[in-house]
């Protein structure tokens, strides 16, 4: 097999070194009770053309060439070719985590980048080298404000992503920790902040909300931080749509931000792998989960980086640690690091304007549900059929519709989330735009 | 001197803030195709950014050169060996990063409709139901990102069931010798932590285990074979004390690279382990990351895993969502697909057979690196080991020599170190996996290394205390880095 | 070495008793064996601590020691100078590294931890 380097006189010679006759010998040893007796039920190996073919067969049952229409958390944006270049270098690719520092200053440094670059992106004093995604970087955020405050509950804004806020429930079960959630203005589609004040307490230690949120909607990040931090509270805010950053304000009033770098040149790939980031102020950077890489110097006095603050980590404080992550997304966020790099200043302010002047053009023709300022999506309400009935109309046309909002709200059922990036296409736009403005035919509508 | 490959020496970099200059660009967008949008007044003047301060502005060509040296001061498994015990650094094969790129599988999202994610949604089936043949168990969830991940729902779907059956209970029986994020992860999912010792051979104690385990213990996290890369020879009267009264066995499978094909956990008494896709199954690390951790379990729990699950339905995959048991999602979406693509081509191109083959290697290179070093580092423990072995520093720490102060001369002779200090109940530990993807000529190397360093404690063992000597970068202050920290760059 | 009149606890703390005010540190055992300190963490003035009980921690790089309290009291002064120059601690852990002053809720408890001569026979055993 092309993976196992020896040849069976090599493994003879290295057999006789270890004095047994046979391989099997190395696991006579076991109890008889626990050995497999049977080979196990997989097919033999198959060559590299054969695995190439299973999953070319796989995409083609996925359905290619399709203009697609969906956000809500996961954005199509062009990966500029310099990403997998960078990234495919097998001393990136292939390199373990960068605990030795001597061999390892070329993910420390692009480590030290990346942090750097979050804090200027979000206006924060310091980043982390990455959690598994913006899902999993809300409960350890909102556990986060829990060990800074001394406080247990956490208020979280129905406009933060659905599924984010059930993995946010997912642990705060386990900790004891209350989670409330505080809903939004039926006009705007932004924060109700009266929501927020009646349900605000002493006993608050986070206040969670997203921007752009789950509609699309620059929500008011000012007034939520204001309520928080009169009761004590932390604000954490949490973004989805990496790229808003280039235009967006940065929530300055955070204490904490929470977010998802898919849209930095971070394939969709159905789910993941993806990269979330934890950013906060300084005077919370020992609650911080996840690994840190500090400057330093080496012996020689020359500028060198590593790996710092450990002993937050689970590897040393065990089970007092602030998070048990061990592995995170370090690859995943070398692939923002290049995307950001390439973009720079300029770049992702123009690719985000971009994105802006897409999604309002859509807006122009299918008006939206909500006044709230957006940037790259929106909601709209569908007449005359179901969102399901207009996805089936558009798929026709080779089109993926938007998300159907029903799915997460129950009061918007009759409304689609529509995004637009840079990638999409003014003709698809217009068609999206006739289908929805359409009178359907009966004919047309298969229920 | 032993002759092995090292990077070539190069300037000094500067970090791209320090290569910035305005003007300069690696990029160019297409022109709108759409009228251009007044930002200011679609999102309110005050919700728009004048900049986007101290970020970087430098050509294409300054991008990849940057990248590209950085690149060069790494060390990776495509250099050289990595004897890091646990970790079990394997070749990443490059038909994993094809496959993985295939465009209708990297383009697809989530929320794309059933009907036009059948491939993926295929992948996600045929991995689970590798995974749960490899590890005897009758259910897989692909959902967590990683094993400490994996571990944390693990323990979450033990809770989950023993709540429906009255009681959560209270504690996670860890061993001394285990993994810190074992810990950690009981601490976050609500349980308190007891510590069981070893035994006096470095197994599990199981008389210990008898008298501890009570109506209080939720369940007992293993490591098998164990840290010492010792096949807990207990573990089927463990499970059995464990499940008289009413508690789980959770095994941590960071060491299946030992099992697969040859014992399989559902087969020994574990009810829910997770897998380190990484690591057994050959995910590229990256640096640091992405992993993904599954999770098998017996029947008993299946009706607790994270909603949604694959079923088939006719001709076709769908997703149930309707799991009113499940303990709720602990990602969004359904898993590192990219990384769950990975795997399942390391697994089709070993197949079945191919698989165990593997597992033998791994075995024989470990057993190899024990023999031929025992004389030279002593041996904490007697008995057999499989896919890794432990030395501690003892006889080396008499000259004033440590584990860690050996790692780092072993820099020096062009490997990365083996792990240091870990586990605990070894006194000064050198923790060495080769993995099965070593060839005899490296693992010769490797060995001809660390006798050679025993040679040098002996003559000359200040040479050892103050390496490395040949890296580009020499020891890093890693102490005036926590004083000080310093995390981002400043103007 | 070791100050005649501090007290010792068997996880390398000592206590200065002035009064019924009590100087609180870590012995230079603990810093050797801890290595370069990086950070120490400490209550606030007002703190209520209990003898054997944990009042705090010390970090070097790749390690977290708890401190346990000789004594039970009320924190009055932190020393301050710890945060910007945690190494203090391994340069003068008996002196000017002290950690915290507190006030005695029960002067007898001194008694009870070990002398000066007592602790080093101790940690020479240790050894």
């Amino acid at each position: 097999m092309r993976y196992l380097p020896k040849s069976d006189s090599e493994r003879r010679e290295m057999l006789d070194a270890c004095g047994v006759s046979s391989a099997e010998e190395l696991f006579a040893h076991l109890p008889e009770a626990v050995r497999l007796k049977r080979p196990l039920d997989l097919a033999p190996g198959i060559s590299e053309y054969e695995i190439v073919q299973y999953f070319r067969d796989r995409g083609a049952e996925n359905g290619n060439g399709y203009a697609s229409f969906l956000g809500a958390g996961v954005y199509h944006h062009y990966r500029p070719v310099l990403v997998d270049t960078v990234v495919s270098r097998g001393e990136f690719l292939t390199s373990y985590t960068p605990y030795q520092a001597e061999i390892a200053q070329g993910t420390l440094t692009t480590i030290f980048e990346f942090q750097t670059m979050i804090c200027q992106l979000t206006g924060m004093d310091v980043a982390n080298a990455s959690m598994y995604d913006g899902s999993t970087a809300v409960p350890e955020a909102a556990m986060m404000a829990v060990r800074a405050t001394g406080k247990g509950r956490v208020l979280v804004a129905r406009t933060v992503h659905p599924e984010y806020r059930e993995v946010l429930l997912t642990y705060a079960r386990n900790q004891g920790m209350p989670v409330e959630e505080f809903g939004y203005d039926a006009k705007t589609g932004a924060l109700d902040l009266e929501d927020l004040e009646r349900k605000m307490d002493d006993l608050t230690a986070a206040v969670i909300v997203q921007t752009p949120n789950f509609f699309g909607i620059a929500d008011q990040v000012k007034e939520a931080a204001r309520i928080a931090h009169a009761r004590g509270a932390l604000l954490v805010v949490v973004f989805t749509e990496a790229v808003s950053l280039g235009l967006l304000e940065p929530p300055a009033d955070a204490d904490i931000v929470a977010g998802e770098l898919q849209s930095f040149a971070i394939s969709p790939s159905y789910g993941g792998p993806y990269a979330g980031i934890i950013a906060t102020r300084d005077k919370y950077i020992r609650q911080m989960p996840g690994r840190l890489v500090g400057q330093s110097v080496d012996s020689r006095g020359n500028r060198a980086f590593c790996l710092t603050l450990a002993t937050r980590e689970q590897h040393i404080r065990r089970e007092k640690a602030t998070s048990n992550i061990c592995t995170n997304q370090a690859l995943i966020a070398l692939m923002a690091t290049v995307f950001m790099t390439v973009y720079g200043k300029q770049g992702l302010r123009e690719l985000a304007v971009q994105n802006l002047a897409k999604a309002h053009y859509l807006a122009g023709k299918v008006k939206p549900r909500f006044s709230g300022g957006f940037f790259n999506e929106f909601v709209a309400q569908v007449p005359g059929r179901t969102v399901d009935e207009l996805n089936k109309q558009l798929l026709k046309k080779k089109i993926i519709g938007g998300l159907p909002l029903g799915r997460f709200y129950p009061e918007l059922s009759d409304s689609v989330l529509l995004c637009a990036t840079e990638m999409t296409k003014r003709a698809d736009m217009d068609v999206v735009a006739d289908t929805v403005l359409s009178t359907p035919a009966p004919a047309e509508v298969t229920v | 001197m032993i002759d092995k490959v090292r990077p070539h020496l190069s300037q000094n970099e500067l970090l791209v803030f320090e290569r910035s200059s305005p003007g300069k660009k690696a990029y160019q967008l297409p022109d709108l195709d759409v009228p251009e949008v007044d930002p200011s007044a679609a999102l309110g003047a005050g919700n728009v950014r004048a900049r986007i301060e101290g970020f970087p502005e430098i050509s294409e060509v300054e991008a990849i050169r940057h990248f590209t040296r950085l690149s060069t001061w790494n060390y990776a498994i495509d250099y050289g060996m990595y004897p890091l015990g646990s970790c079990t650094m394997k070749y990443n094969p490059r038909i994993n990063e094809v496959v993985a790129r295939t465009e209708a599988l990297a383009w697809a999202h989530p929320y794309q409709p059933e009907a036009l994610a059948q491939g993926s949604m295929a992948v996600m089936a045929h991995l689970e139901a590798a995974l749960a043949e490899i590890t005897g168990m009758d259910a897989v969830t692909l959902q967590p990102a990683a094993g400490a991940h994996g571990e944390l729902t693990g323990i979450l779907l033990i809770r989950a069931l023993l709540e429906k059956r009255g009681n959560p209970r209270k504690k996670i029986l860890i061993p001394d010798s285990a993994h810190g994020t074992n810990p950690a992860t009981a601490a976050i999912a609500g349980y308190a932590v007891q510590n069981i010792p070893s035994s006096a051979t470095g197994v599990l104690d199981v008389g210990a285990l008898e008298q501890i385990v009570d109506k209080d213990v939720a369940a007992l996290m293993v490591t098998n074979p164990n840290t010492l890369g010792v096949f807990e020879e207990n573990i089927i009267q463990a499970a059995e004390i464990l499940h008289k009264k009413g508690a789980m066995l959770y095994m941590d499978g960071a060491n299946m690279n030992a099992l697969v094909g040859i014992a399989r956990p559902g087969d020994f008494g574990v009810d829910v382990m997770h897998l380190n896709l990484h690591k057994t199954f050959s995910t590229p690390h990256g640096g640091g990351g992405p992993g993904a951790g599954p999770v098998a379990v017996r029947k008993v729990l299946e009706p607790f895993l994270p909603a949604p699950r694959l079923k088939r339905s006719g001709k076709k995959w769908v997703y149930d969502y309707n799991r009113r048991k499940a303990i709720g999602r602990v990602k969004a979406y359904y898993g590192n697909f990219g990384v769950l693509v990975r795997a399942l081509a390391y697994i089709l191109a070993h197949g079945g057979p191919g698989l165990r083959n593997a597992t033998v290697d791994a075995v024989l290179n470990a057993v190899y690196v024990r023999k031929r070093l025992e004389a030279y580092y002593d041996l904490p423990y007697s008995q057999a080991n499989m896919h890794e072995v432990v030395f501690s520093d003892d006889r080396q720490a008499k000259l004033g020599v440590r584990t860690g102060d050996i790692a780092k001369r072993l820099i020096d002779y062009g490997f990365h170190p083996y792990t240091v200090s870990f586990p605990l109940i070894v006194h000064g530990a050198l923790m060495i996996e080769p993995t099965e993807t070593e060839g005899k000529h490296e693992i010769d190397q490797f060995v001809d290394a660390m006798i050679s360093i025993a040679g040098e404690i002996e003559t000359d063992p200040q040479l050892v205390k103050t390496a490395p000597h040949g890296t580009r970068t020499s020891k890093v202050d890693e102490v005036a880095a926590a004083r000080k920290p310093v995390l981002r760059w400043k103007p | 070495m070791y100050p005649e009149n501090y007290r010792y606890t068997k996880e390398h703390e000592w206590v200065a008793a002035a009064g019924d005010v009590g100087t609180i540190g870590i012995t230079d055992h603990a810093q050797e064996e801890l290595g370069d300190i990086v950070y120490v963490d400490l209550p606030k003035v007002g703190a209520h601590i209990e003898q054997g009980k944990s009042l705090g921690s010390v970090e070097s790089v790749k390690a977290v020691s708890d401190v346990y309290s000789p004594v039970s009291g009320e924190v009055t002064e932190v020393n301050q100078t710890l945060a910007d120059k945690p190494e203090s601690l391994n340069s003068d852990p008996h002196g000017t590294a002290w950690l915290i002053r507190i006030k005695l809720a029960d002067p007898g408890q001194l008694a009870g931890l070990m002398s000066a001569a007592e602790y080093e026979a101790y940690i020479g055993a240790e050894k």
